[in-house]
Parts: C-alpha cells; structure tokens; sequence
C-alpha cells in the first residue's frame, strides 16, 4: 500500500511539474509567441475573398522554404483587423483598405500591400435557368434593398430579354460574418444607389434589409447552391469552382461587363497613379469601356515593426516572392495579377518593414 | 473545524493539546506533519480555485459588458436594430430567434419524451426499457456539430422540398407558415434542437416516474381505472414537478446551443412571424460574430448578450434541480 | 359503444402512441448511426487520416493534424480539468463544513450551465489576449473547465456511496485520514470515478464553440500547445458548412471519427459502471 500511495503521489507531483513547465516556459517577448529555431509558425488571420490564392500561396512558399508555415485562417476581414489589433496574429488581410480613423485605433503603425486583384459578382440559382443574367446596378440594389422580390421583376427581365424568368420570390444571400468582400459589394451599392448609401452604408458588416447569412465566401456560395431562387455575391473563383452560373453587370459606360481577368485588369488600369501616393483606393464603378464595376484590390495589413528577427526575415521574404513569383499564379486562380506599377510601389514599401 | 464527515479527527486522540498558544501552534504543526492537515489544505485549495474560476468568469463577463450597458441600458433588451455602420445595437431579434426555437423544440420534444417515458417506465419490461434508456442516452453524447450537419445535408432540404410546402398547403392561413421557404429557418432550428433535446426530458421524465411509490399506481388499478388512466391520471400528476424539471433542463440546453443552430437558422437577425423564415439566436451570433466585431461597443454588445444566457440557463438549472429533487424526495419520503 | 369499451379502446390507443415515441425517438439515433457510418464510411480513408489539409479547391486532402489537435486539446483539458474536479469531490466527500462546501457545489453549477460559446468568450478575454496568440493550451483550458462540475459531481457521488465501514475499517487499522482516502475509499470508487472522467472527456470532444476563438485553427501542425491548433470539431464546422464537395466528404469521414469515439468512450464507461454496480451486488 505503501508503495501504491507513493507512486500515485510521485505521478502526480511529475505531471504537475511537465504541465507547469510546457505552461511557463520562458518566451521572447513579442506580438506572437516564437517556435523553436527550424520550424517557424507565423500566425495571420483575415479575408476569405483571397483565401483560395492566398492558401495556394502559402503552400508553395513552404515548399520553397520548408522551415516557414504561414497559417492562414479565413475568418473574414473584419476578423482579421480586430485580431491583428488584439495582437493575437502576426499580420492581417484585408478587402477594405483602413482609413486613417481605424489606423488610429491601432496602438502599432501598418502597411497596406495591396496582393492580388479580385471581382465579386453576383451568382444565382435560378431552377431552369442557365444563361447568364445581365443586371443593372438599380436591380442589383433593389434587390438587396428588398424591394425587388421575385425574378420576373421589369427590372431583371427588360435587360434580359430571352430569359424566361420564373415568378419566384427571390432568395438573398449575404454574409454573416464581417467581411471585406461584403465591404465591396456595398461600396459600388453605396455609389450606384443613394437610396442605399443612405439606408444602409458600407462597411465590412452592414445592416441587411434582407436576406440570408452565409459564413465566408465559402458560406455564400453553400447557401446559393443548396437553395433555389436564391442571389448571393462571392468573389470570382468562389463561383468558378463551385459552377455556379453568375451574371453580367452594367458598368459606368453602360454596357453589361462579365468579370473577367481582362476585365478587371481594365477597372484597375487607372488606379495605379494615385496609388503612388496612397495604395488605399476604391475600384468599384471605376470609369472605363470595359471595366468591370465591381472588383477590389486586397490589402495584406503588415505592422511597419515586427520584432521577432525570423519572423521578419520570413515575412519579407515571402512578401517579395507574392511579388515576383507568386503574381504569376495569381491569374490560374482567376484573380487579377498587380499591374506593374503598383508591384514597384509594393516593393519598395517592404523596406519600410523593419 | 467543525467537520461533519464520518471521520472521526483520530489524529488528536491520545495527544491532548497542550495548554498555551504555543502548545496549540504545536498541535497543529504536528497534525500538518501527520498528513492530514496537508490533505485538508490541498484539496480545500482545488474546491476553491473551483469557485475563483467562477467568479472571474462572471466578473469578467460583467466588466466586459459595461459598454453597451452604460450606452443603451434595458433599452438593449427591446431593440430590434442590429447596425454595425451606425453602431446602434439591440438584442431583441436574438433573444426571440432563441426563445423560438426553444419553444418548438420544447413543443416536439416534451409530447415525444414524456410519452415515450411512459412507455419505457411503465410498459416496457425492465431488460427492454433499460436497454432502450441506454441507446437513447447515446443520443446526448452526440456532439451538436454533428447534429448541424446532419441537418445541413438532409433536414434542412427535406423540409424545403416537401414539409414545408405541405405545411405551407395545410396550415397556411397561420402567419406561422407563410413566406417564402429556404429550409433553413426557426423551423430546421427549432427541430434540431427537439432531437437534441428528448433524451434529457426521456431520461429525467423516466427516473422520475419510476420513483412514484408503487401504491399510488396500484391504488388507482384498485378503483378500476384501466393502466392509461392510472398512468395519466395518478402518476403522472405527482411526478409533473420532475417532469417539468426535466423540461426546463431540456430548455436549459436548447438555449445555449450554438453550432446546430448557426448551421440551420439562416443567420439572418430578423423578427419574422413565420416559421419559414430565417433568424439568428444569441449563441449563434456571438460564434459567427465575435472574433471579427470591429469595435468595442460591438463586440461588448455580444458580450452582453452572453452574460444575459448565461444568467437565464443557470436560473432555469436551478428551477429544475429543485423541481427533480422534490419529486424524487417525495416518493422516497413515502415510501 | 359504452363507457368501459371507450376507456379501453383510449387505454390502447394511448399506450400504443407511447411505444410509438419510444420507437421514434429511438430510430432517430439509429438513423444519425446508419447515415455516418454509410457516408462517413464511404469516404474514410488512409489519405484522410494521415494526410495534412491541402490548399483550398484542391482535392486529397486530409485531416491527420486535426484528429492529433483534438486529442491535445483533450490532453491540456484532462490535465486541468480532471485534478480539480476530482480533487474537489474528494474535498466534499470527506472534508469540509457547511458553507464553503455549500458555496463549492453552488459554483460548480453555475459553471456547468455556462453555454459553452461563452466559455469560449471568457477563454479568450483570460487567456488569448494576455498571450497574444490563439493556442491550445487556450482551446484546452475552455475544454478543462467544462470539465470541472461535471467530474466534480460524479467523484463526490461516487466517494459517499462507499461504505462507512471500510472508511472505520481503515481507521481502525490505524490509518491517518488521508492514508484511509487515498489507500481505501479512492479505490473502492474508482470505477464510478473514472467512468465519469471518461463520459465528461467524451462530452468536450465534441464541443466546437469553446474553440472558435481559442484554438482557432492550423493546416500545419502545431507545434507544441501554444499555436493555434486544428481540431476535429472545428474541422467539421468548417468544412460543412462551405460550398465544396471534397471539403463536403471530408467532414462526413470526420464526423464518423468523432462520433465513433464518443460513443465508444460513452459505451465502455457505462459497460465500467455496469460491471461495478454487479460486482458490489455479487
């Protein structure tokens, strides 16, 4: 009995001592906790409309340098501000660029890489219908203000002649969580529709007039495939991959655009200019014969300081290879690659990462 | 220390405490020395630090919550607004997707357990209804996640494909079933939550039941009356404390569940009359909404929210355990 | 039709809907059984167990740093969670007044009715913040928690239900007190002890919420348990709720891993207790 009692007493007294030790072992001070010296885990979190690029990325940046794993969470960009501004991830992606009130609120300065070049369309699931819709910025907005509510609307069905269009109600969809894409969608809302601008805004996370929420882009796109009559928004490659059928929108020239990469490359055409002096610019229902109205730059938000010398050397590092080699992957992904303008901009700005 | 457990503190016996403060100080050391003291101490610290935890949970859920306390007061608690861009928050459309949802798990849960109690607790023989009890209960270690997905991929077009457009056929003068159908909506949520739910009213209902003392039941098969009215009419009125106590643990847990209801709801923070339509519950907006609420008075908001459903299931646990108790207490106290 | 027939035929009728609940509720968990195992089973694979996620939209993908994240959550949680509620109960059960013990269980339920998202709410105010990362140990603290009430209840349950006798017969031995719990009335109820450790471990292996915001998540694995770590709840969450079908197979193989493994954990802790209650009749 003797002996039973010790050795229950001594196992438990080492497993205090191993639990106490992995709990208070010292660490380097700094935003994120280090890792032992080969592997090297960095922590970000933030848009799920890059996500597939970004993941894609990630994964071949490892190969490249196997001892760096960038663990990437699409938990939206709202998610990723607020988590970069806690201080519980090394760097943030963002759709919406900060302005200068939000920069404010971070005890730490940031740097705006604008990455890849996305669009968001419209994607439907109309039973019986294939084609590829064309809709005017005013369907578009009376949709999601509610006040178009089936699809044979004259709104929907005048510049879509051809179509038969059923009497269904239609279903919206829109994002639960705060995201960037959704920043998109109602920014070009927000300047096509006063009404909309007034009653609603635009911002990561909005009060809907109607609809359905989706989790991600990847949540959207669920709830449009598995519900019929319904509309939702989600970045391009969402659509793709998904086949789900989305439509044409009318630009600010007035002729009805698909997303494309040319097309999108044509919304961007004109940015780069002012993006010398601020990479925080709006591209929706930018000026152009074949512009598409409603595409973004992405932003990855990188604090100007990072103190953690591998973490630095691992985030620059791979800042420059998404410039240089990670830009030609981007069109595979159907997202639009930096014009070379804003890759300059891109690249001396790493500099300013120490 | 007064102790009231079944030890006797034998580690005095045949040492008197010597007179002083210093012979009283010895005692005690001696008494540490002897292991006991050290037990007492030790395991006194992990109750304690049981009841620290608790408290810093609820402090910090209070301190984290001052914000939208401060800004809207009760007027949180009737709001119907839900606006991020011009940060006006109210918890109305979450509290009703909540308490609606309950309450249709509740009205398919509590007729399906309790009946099916009966069943087990008064019909069935014992290797049978044991046996039965047993695979039931297996229902409640099912995780909730893997109920949403089941729900997600069979219930939720189940009922978009052919319940609801029956129900909207039958029964659709009710504003209840009206509008448009998606399939996720206060219906999916709400059925979810109802098998989640039937084992914990199955199983209390049960033991209950079985604990009415046999002459309650035997009298009434005395009098005549057939085994349903003995049942229906003896033992069920003296076990309905029990049984509500079970069902108010059954809403206990319907409240606070948050991954099958976010998977099925709609996630939409709307007031609907419908059942069709979709809706947001309290836990459902804190999973989808917390990591990213940009703002503080957004994410407090949230917050606040949580401190709210927290305080109500705990008063509902409260309200159930003394409900079971007094049934339980009462057989045996007959008997 | 007189009265008495009436009354019969309700009887029947009645006890007969009875059964029919029973049977539906029932075939309902037989039907979540039949479904996983079918689908899950269907997509269960080698790959699946011991591959790493791949990048978004491609396929061959697995969840083998998921199934390990789960199990170091539950690991950090044990190690929290089962000490103090344990310790706890041994605390009620044999020492202690009136009030404090009285304040120890009063708190114990309020933590057990804590809606598991808030848990997760206050593991991260308390643990993610100060630490400045999403990790494990933060995931496991949450899970360890939740543990607490639910271990503390069934060790004090199990402890007085052992027979005064053998406490007095250890005492008349000549134990000291703490000799008598740890050598006599630990052992005698360590069956129904360690069912319930089982049942609660099995109970916060399933749970998602918590680790929203604590463990967060990782296609890599995470090295020791201060990153953020994959998990199998989360894992399913995630990919269910997405649009793509791989993604779509994978959470059904996941969910038969999970599912299966509370179960048999449900399953053997109650056949442990079974096999007690018989033993301390025979």
């Amino acid at each position: 009995m003797k002996r039973f009692t010790a050795s229950l007493w001594g196992l438990a007294a080492i497993t205090a001592m191993v639990f106490l030790a992995l709990c208070f072992s010292p660490q380097p001070s700094s935003p994120a906790p280090a890792v032992p010296a080969d592997r090297l885990q960095i922590n970000a979190a933030g848009a799920t409309f890059p996500y597939p690029i970004y993941s894609k990325w990630f994964d071949e940046y490892h190969k490249a340098h196997p001892e760096v794993e960038i663990n990437y969470q699409s938990i939206g960009s709202g998610g990723g501000i607020q988590q970069l501004k806690a201080g519980t991830v090394d760097f943030g992606a963002s759709d919406m660029p900060l302005n200068d009130e939000m920069l404010a609120q971070f005890s730490f300065k940031l740097v705006h890489f604008p990455t890849v070049l996305g669009a968001v369309m419209p994607t439907y699931n109309i039973p019986g219908v294939s084609a590829e819709l064309k809709f005017t910025p005013a369907a578009l907005a009376g949709i999601y203000l509610g006040k178009i509510t089936k699809w044979n609307d004259p709104a929907l069905t005048g510049p879509n002649p051809g179509v038969n269009l059923p009497g269904n109600d239609i279903v919206v969809v829109h994002r639960s969580d705060g995201s960037g894409t959704t920043f998109v969608w109602t920014d070009y809302l927000s300047k096509v529709s006063p009404e909309w601008k007034r009653m609603v805004g635009s911002n990561t996370s909005v009060r809907w007039p109607t609809g359905l929420g989706g989790k991600g882009n990847e949540g959207v796109s669920g709830l449009v495939k598995q519900t019929p009559n319904s509309i939702g928004y989600v970045e391009l490659i969402y659509a793709i991959e998904n086949h789900l059928p989305y439509g044409q929108v009318e630009n600010s020239s007035g002729r009805f655009i698909k997303a494309s990469l040319a097309t999108v490359t044509a919304a961007a055409a004109g940015a780069a200019t002012a993006m010398q002096h601020d990479v925080r610019v709006s591209i929706t229902n930018a000026p152009g014969q074949d512009a598409y109205p409603i595409c973004s730059f992405t932003y990855l938000l990188i604090p100007e300081k990072i103190s953690d010398a591998a973490k630095r050397k691992a985030i620059t590092g791979f800042l420059q290879w998404m410039l240089t080699n990670g830009q030609g992957m981007a069109e595979g992904l159907d997202y639009g690659r930096l014009p070379k303008a804003v890759v300059a901009i891109d690249l001396k700005a790493i500099s300013q990462i120490d | 220390m007064g102790s009231s457990s079944i030890f006797l503190d034998n580690t005095r016996l045949g040492h008197p405490t010597p007179p002083g403060a210093a012979g009283r100080v010895r005692s005690w050391i001696r008494r540490l020395a002897s292991g006991d003291e050290v037990a007492h101490i030790i395991t006194l610290i992990f109750a304690a630090s049981i009841v620290l935890v608790t408290l810093l949970l609820v402090l910090e859920l209070y301190r984290n919550s001052a914000l939208p306390r401060h800004k809207f007061g009760w007027a949180f608690f009737v709001t119907s607004i839900w606006d991020p861009v011009f940060e006006n928050f109210g918890a109305l459309p979450f509290i009703y997707g909540t308490l609606v949802t309950s309450a249709v798990a509740l009205l398919i849960a509590v007729p399906l357990g309790v009946g099916a109690a009966i069943f087990l607790a008064e019909l069935a023989p014992p290797r049978i209804s044991d046996a039965l009890t047993f695979v039931i209960e297996l229902l409640a270690a099912v995780p909730s996640v893997i109920f949403g997905m089941l729900g997600i991929f069979i219930l939720v077009p189940i009922l978009r494909i052919y319940v609801e457009p029956f129900l909207k056929s039958t029964l659709g003068f009710l504003p209840l079933f009206q509008g448009p159908m998606f399939g996720v909506g206060f219906l999916a949520a709400g059925l979810v939550l109802a098998i989640m739910v039937v084992p914990f009213i199955l199983s209390v209902s049960r033991e209950v039941l079985l604990a009415v003392p046999v002459e309650q039941r035997e009298a009434a098969l005395a009098l005549g009356a057939t085994r349903w009215e003995a049942t229906w009419k003896v033992v069920v009125p003296y076990a309905r404390p029990g049984i509500l106590g079970s069902v108010f643990l059954a809403l206990a847990r319907a409240l606070g569940e948050t991954m099958a209801v976010t998977m099925v709801i709609g996630n939409d923070p709307r007031i609907s009359a419908s059942l069709f339509a979709p809706g947001y519950s309290i836990a459902a907006v804190i999973a989808n909404e917390f990591t990213e609420a940009p703002g503080d008075l957004y994410r407090q908001s949230l917050i606040e929210m949580g401190l709210v459903l927290f305080i109500l299931t705990f008063i509902l646990n409260g309200l159930a355990r003394l409900l079971i108790l007094a049934t339980t207490g009462r057989g045996t106290e007959r008997a | 039709m007189n009265r008495r027939t009436w009354r019969k035929v309700v009887n029947g009728v009645m006890l007969g809907l009875t059964g029919v609940c029973a049977l539906a509720t029932v075939s309902v968990l037989f039907f979540i059984l039949g479904y996983l195992v079918l689908n899950g089973g269907r997509y269960l694979s080698w790959t699946f167990l011991t591959h790493l996620p791949v990048p978004v939209g491609e396929t061959g993908g697995g969840m083998a740093n998921a199934i390990v994240g789960s199990g170091k959550l539950l690991l950090v949680a044990a190690g929290v969670g089962l000490p103090v509620g344990f310790m706890g109960g041994v605390y009620l059960a044999e020492f202690g007044g009136r009030t404090f013990p009285f304040l120890v269980r009063y708190t114990a339920d309020l933590l057990n009715g804590v809606p598991s998202i808030v848990m997760g709410i206050f593991a991260y105010t308390v643990v993610v913040l100060p630490m400045h990362s999403f990790s494990a140990v933060a995931g496991g603290l949450a899970l360890g928690a939740m543990l607490i009430p639910i271990v503390l209840r069934s060790t004090e349950e199990f402890m007085r239900a052992v027979p005064r006798s053998m406490r007095e017969g250890a005492l008349a031995l000549g134990a000291n007190k703490w000799r008598a719990i740890a050598t006599v009335v630990v052992p005698a109820a360590i069956r129904g002890i360690a069912t319930g450790m089982l049942l609660s471990l099995a109970r916060v292996a399933g749970e998602t919420a918590p680790l929203l915001f604590t463990s967060f998540g990782n296609p890599y694995w995470s090295s020791g348990f201060r990153q953020p770590t994959s998990s199998l709840p989360v894992m399913i969450y995630t990919y269910a709720i997405s649009a793509y079908d791989d993604w779509h197979r994978q959470a059904w193989a996941a969910g038969l891993v999970l599912l299966a493994l509370v179960l048999a954990a449900n399953i053997g802790a109650r056949m442990i207790l079974s096999r007690r209650m018989s033993s301390a009749r025979g």
